[in-house]
């Protein structure tokens, strides 16, 4: 751009939009439009099931298909998925991680059905494991196999997909699940060491390639709403990433320690009262990402005003692309270098965010690194009990948020009408649908192929190969992504991550929960042992920071709590709910698929002839909180329940009034 | 007691040895009701199931050691191999931790995904309550109710002091789970760790050379601790994680259980059933209860001569001749 009027303009990060839903051929068709609206690269959301490695049609899957991401299920699904988008051209990011070199594997394999090489090929797989264990809940294998196939897709698209990004180390997820910022650098620092040391450890890869291993290094970050202090995180991990790569590594090219990311703005904090209130909250953010040209970030995607609601729409995505484009192409921001260089008062924050960060990655080294800060559950304990103090501290009205705990009258808002339409509904027909699709695949495969790559897969993995070749042979013969998985869960095993919620109790206790404890006490009296509750999390549900702060708080107040982390299937609740004698169990379910699955357990229940009150939050519409009181469930929490001690005395309302003790 | 309920208590004690898995929930619950008509209620099953279960019954097995060890793991690693010979298997996970609020998180109980709900594995977790020696007698009512109605008992607890021996007591076989690096042979005989236990697990073998060297320091310090057998407690690597070394360790507690015998083997519940006894007792009582009813002498002799019968109902009877003595009703009836 040489208009004199208009001086020289950096080029702008890529604008993505997280999306996928339904089915491949409805993916398709947004992608497309996306891209016709201006958006740069893309960000695929693939369904729980996809992500865990289970074929649609497994009774895991069941309610789940298509309803947060897209289904993928083998190589004509993704084939379908990027028709009409030439691959050679397109910037993709996928986020997918312990299915990551199965998915990988399909992207390569449908390249070459489009005749392009994989060398040509751009883009990410998030592929970080240790912040599934963390935060995000989509791990399958324990930790070390999981570093191995990491590893692995880091030694072969070194040389084989030089331009693609095989692990995007994350620590968007775990402020997600309440870390500090300083907690956010050491974490994700930890966590690139271990990855860098298990590629370094490698027979296959050369000292010589080290330097480029870790230019293909890539983060991904979150941006909360204290701009300022996100603005000095991008800055410092940028110089501690530098710093690393020099003394660690030894990497002397400083274009090599170039700290790139990419960046989704902060959800957590987005309301579910007052909903409007989230896109200034989304501006602000993405400033927060931009605004330092040193520690810009190299690829953004925004959440949408809705967020707290359900699943965004595509209007809604269209209007934070817009965000992203107002702020690139209207604003003068592109316009300057590094606004900051020289700020002192930046300067002094930047030091005090790293030399912070410093001493927690030390502390988490000094353990073994981050495999093992998993393994004993220091980090997850550590953002458990930051998640504590944050939803402490709103509780107490100490953090202040517009809408939710201060300035709470409103007039109606007219983007919100009273029958659950401001969110995207996936077509109940989507689950069916793909299922017939996936047998359609099957029936037409040559299932001689499919055994001897899978048989291959096994037989390449268990000699210490890399689990790439084979598994875009498994890809192109018609494996599906759950036989993939299936092989692997054969020779990994499969994992379930500390919950990091401790029996320790918290110290502070207020008035309020210190009356709640009284009632609980008396109740448990008269009940004749102690209230116990069970915190289940049915399904493939990743989402956990509700069920933690539930049996947090329920403990705080007093109550045994029973909590067995994620992905428990209905009957499995069923069982513990019985065994463990409790009176009352709290069902926490934000995937979408509560529906079934509430009155999967329901139906469990009933057939065990079980009488105990049950409870549900979650992201509920108000139309299926309704449906499910209708069922039997006792109450539906949401986001805007923010008050966890008024949740527990309501808890004691529904025992006593189910024990016919009041 | 009405006579409905007497039935109903009958009844349930009935369903238990039938091992109808539907009876041990309410069970549980009931021997956990401090209400005081529950409390008789509970004693009367208990001593009922225990007539029947102390020299049978199931197969028990503890699982202490340090937080972190990998004692759940460890025990759905178990707990699959024993299902996969179609052993039912019933666990009381213990938790020690007390809380002055009374509330407990009683989590991360099975570490190793099963997927489904196998009507052939039973988990209850039990939180520490308020009174000391409360959850020694906690635990073995619950025991008592599982081993009547699966093949092998698992117990769980963290391993912190007095509560290790608590454990010894309520099973056939001791495993102390140990981690690597966990500590030198010194501090091993300080924590007490080489007299309790009958088989020594070093857990997370995977991890390397580190295993190896804690189970050498182990192997050496074997034979030290004070023991009144012969057994030398086997020492054995194992990744529960991993599954390897799992049939070592079987192996290792079916020796152990061989080198009981028949009559170890009841010898060993006996002594279990009379620390039991002598628990609930202090507990309830006092040494100075206990003092003016006849004091530690008679108590050991009425033990031994109702050695082949519950525990529950023996607590139950000396409970009520002590409460006569203290209300004056002499020492010697
Ligand atoms: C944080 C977050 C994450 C974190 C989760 C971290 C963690 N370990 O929990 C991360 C970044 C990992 C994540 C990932 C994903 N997320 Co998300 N996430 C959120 C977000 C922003 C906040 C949820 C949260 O933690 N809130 C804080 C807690 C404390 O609140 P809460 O759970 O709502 O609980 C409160 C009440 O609901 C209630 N409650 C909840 N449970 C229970 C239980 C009982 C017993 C009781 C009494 C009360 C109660 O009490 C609590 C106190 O107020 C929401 C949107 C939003 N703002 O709500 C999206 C959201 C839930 N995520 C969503 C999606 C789609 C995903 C993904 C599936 C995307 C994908 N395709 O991969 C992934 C995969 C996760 C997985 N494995 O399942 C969607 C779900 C859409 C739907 N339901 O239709 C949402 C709604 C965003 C959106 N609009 O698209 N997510
Ligand atoms: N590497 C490795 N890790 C293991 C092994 N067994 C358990 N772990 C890990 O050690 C951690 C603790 O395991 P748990 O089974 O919960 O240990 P625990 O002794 O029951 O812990 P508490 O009940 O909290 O005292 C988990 O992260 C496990 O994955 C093993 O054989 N190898
Ligand atoms: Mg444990």
């Amino acid at each position: 751009m040489n208009d004199p009027a208009r001086p020289e303009r950096d080029r702008p990060w890529v604008f993505r939009t997280y999306s996928g839903h339904s089915s491949a051929e409805a993916s398709n068709t947004l992608y497309r439009s996306n891209l016709a609206k201006g958006q740069t690269g893309l960000s695929v959301a693939f369904d729980l099931p996809t992500q865990t490695g289970y074929d649609s049609d497994h009774p895991l899957a069941r309610g789940e298909v298509g309803k947060v991401g897209v289904p993928i299920g083998h190589i004509d699904d993704m084939e379908v998925l990027f028709r009409e988008i030439p691959l050679d051209q397109m910037n993709t990011s996928m986020t997918i991680n312990a299915t990551a070199a199965w998915l990988l594997a399909l992207y390569v394999a449908t390249a070459e059905r489009q005749g392009v090489t994989a060398d040509q090929l751009r883009g990410t797989t998030q592929n970080d494991l240790i912040k599934e264990y963390l935060s995000r809940g989509t791990y399958v294998f324990p930790p070390e196999p999981s570093m191995r196939l990491i590893s692995d897709m880091v030694a072969h698209s070194v040389t084989a997909i030089p331009k693609w990004n095989p692990v995007n180390i994350c620590s968007y997820h775990l402020q997600e699940a309440g870390a500090t910022p300083v907690q956010e650098i050491a974490y994700a620092m930890a966590n690139a060491i271990a990855v860098l040391d298990a590629v370094k450890a490698r027979d296959d890869v050369s000292d010589e390639v080290l330097p480029e291993v870790f230019a293909r290094i890539s983060f991904f970050l979150n941006a909360g709403i204290r701009f300022v202090e996100e603005i000095c995180k991008g800055r410092a991990m940028t110089e501690l990433w530098d710093e690393l790569g020099r003394d660690r590594y030894g990497v002397t090219d400083p274009k090599q320690r170039r700290f790139r990311y990419g960046v989704q703005v902060n959800s957590l904090g987005l309301t579910e009262a007052q909903p409007e209130n989230n896109v200034i909250r989304i501006v602000l953010e993405a400033l927060g990402v931009t605004f330092s040209k040193k520690a810009r970030c190299r690829a953004l995607q925004l959440p949408a005003w809705n967020e707290a609601l359900g699943l965004p729409r595509p209007w809604d995505q269209q209007w934070s692309l817009r965000i992203q484009q107002i702020l690139a192409y209207e604003t003068d921001l592109l316009e300057y270098p590094d606004l900051l260089d020289g700020s002192h008062v930046v300067e002094a924050k930047v030091e005090e965010l790293k030399k912070a960060a410093q001493e927690e990655l030390e502390r988490v080294l000094a353990m073994g690194g981050a495999v093992a800060a998993v393994e004993n559950a220091y980090m997850k304990q550590r953002l458990v009990e930051s998640h504590t103090a944050r939803l402490r501290a709103i509780e107490s009205g100490e953090l202040p948020i517009v809408g939710v705990n201060t300035y709470t009258e409103t007039e109606p808002s007219p983007l919100v009408g009273d029958d659950d339409s401001s969110i995207l509904k996936v077509d109940a027909a989507a689950e069916r649908e793909q299922i017939e699709r996936l047998n359609a695949f099957r029936a037409k495969r040559n299932d001689a192929d499919v055994k001897a790559a899978l048989q291959g897969l096994h037989d390449a993995l268990s000699n210490g190969e890399n689990v790439m070749p084979p598994s875009v042979r498994a890809a192109h013969a018609g494996v599906t992504g759950g036989e993939w998985a299936d092989t692997l869960r054969e020779l990994f095993g499969e994992y379930r991550a500390p919950t990091g919620v401790v029996a320790r109790e918290s110290q502070v206790a207020d008035e309020a929960t210190q009356q709640v404890r009284k009632r609980v006490r008396a109740l448990g009296e008269k009940l004749g042992r102690p209230l116990k509750i069970l915190v289940g999390k049915p399904g493939l549900d990743g989402h956990s920071n509700g069920a933690e702060q539930i049996a947090v708080k329920a403990r705080d107040v007093g109550m045994e709590v029973v909590y067995d982390g994620i992905r428990l299937t209905p009957a499995e609740i069923v069982q513990s709910a019985r065994d463990e004698g409790v009176h009352v169990i709290g069902l926490s379910i934000l995937s979408g698929s509560h529906l079934v699955l509430v009155l999967d357990v329901l139906a469990g229940l009933k057939n065990e002839g079980i009488d105990v009150p049950v409870i549900v939050g979650g992201i509920i519409p108000e139309e299926d909180a309704e449906s499910l009181r209708e069922a039997g469930i006792q109450r539906v929490y949401t986001p805007k329940d923010f008050n966890l001690t008024r949740i527990m005395d309501e808890v004691v309302d529904v025992v006593e009034a189910s024990a016919g003790v009041g | 007691m009405s006579s409905r309920r007497a039935r109903a208590l009958a009844d349930l004690g009935e369903r238990l040895l039938a091992r109808e898995r539907a009876a041990v929930a309410p069970a549980l619950n009931l021997v956990d009701d401090r209400r005081p008509e529950a409390r008789k209620e509970a004693a009367a099953l208990l001593a009922a199931l225990e007539e029947k279960t102390l020299l049978g019954g199931a197969r028990r097995i503890g699982l202490t050691g340090a937080p972190g060890a990998g004692k759940s793991t460890l025990l759905g690693a178990l707990v699959q191999r024993f299902r996969s010979r179609d052993q039912t298997v019933g666990v009381i996970a213990v938790d020690p931790s007390s809380q002055r609020t009374g509330g407990a998180l009683l989590g991360d109980r099975m570490r190793v995904r099963s997927g489904s709900a196998d009507p052939g594995v039973f988990i209850r977790s039990l939180a520490a309550r308020d009174q000391l020696g409360g959850l020694a007698e906690a635990a073995r009512a619950s025991v008592t109710i599982v081993a009547a109605a699966f093949d092998v008992v698992l117990v769980e607890t963290v391993g912190v002091g007095q509560s290790e021996g608590e454990v010894a007591d309520l099973v056939d076989t001791l495993v102390y789970v140990a981690q690597p690096g966990a500590g030198d042979l010194l501090q091993f005989m300080k924590a007490g760790i080489l007299e309790l236990p009958d088989v020594v697990a070093v857990n997370k073998a995977d991890l390397g050379p580190m295993a190896e060297r804690t189970a050498n320091e182990l192997m050496a310090g074997a034979g030290m601790g004070e023991r009144t057998t012969e057994w030398v407690p086997p020492v054995v690597l194992v990744s529960a994680q991993e599954g390897t070394g799992l049939d070592e360790l079987e192996a290792a507690l079916e020796s152990h259980l061989e080198s009981l015998g028949p009559n170890g083997l009841q010898e060993r519940r006996r002594r279990g059933r009379d620390a039991g006894v002598r628990v609930s007792l202090e507990r309830r009582y006092g040494s100075h209860g206990l003092a003016a009813w006849g004091g530690h002498a008679k108590l050991e002799a009425r033990l031994a001569e109702a050695q082949d019968h519950s525990g529950f109902a023996l607590a139950e009877a000396l409970g009520q001749e002590i409460e006569s003595a203290l209300r004056g009703g002499g020492s010697d009836l």
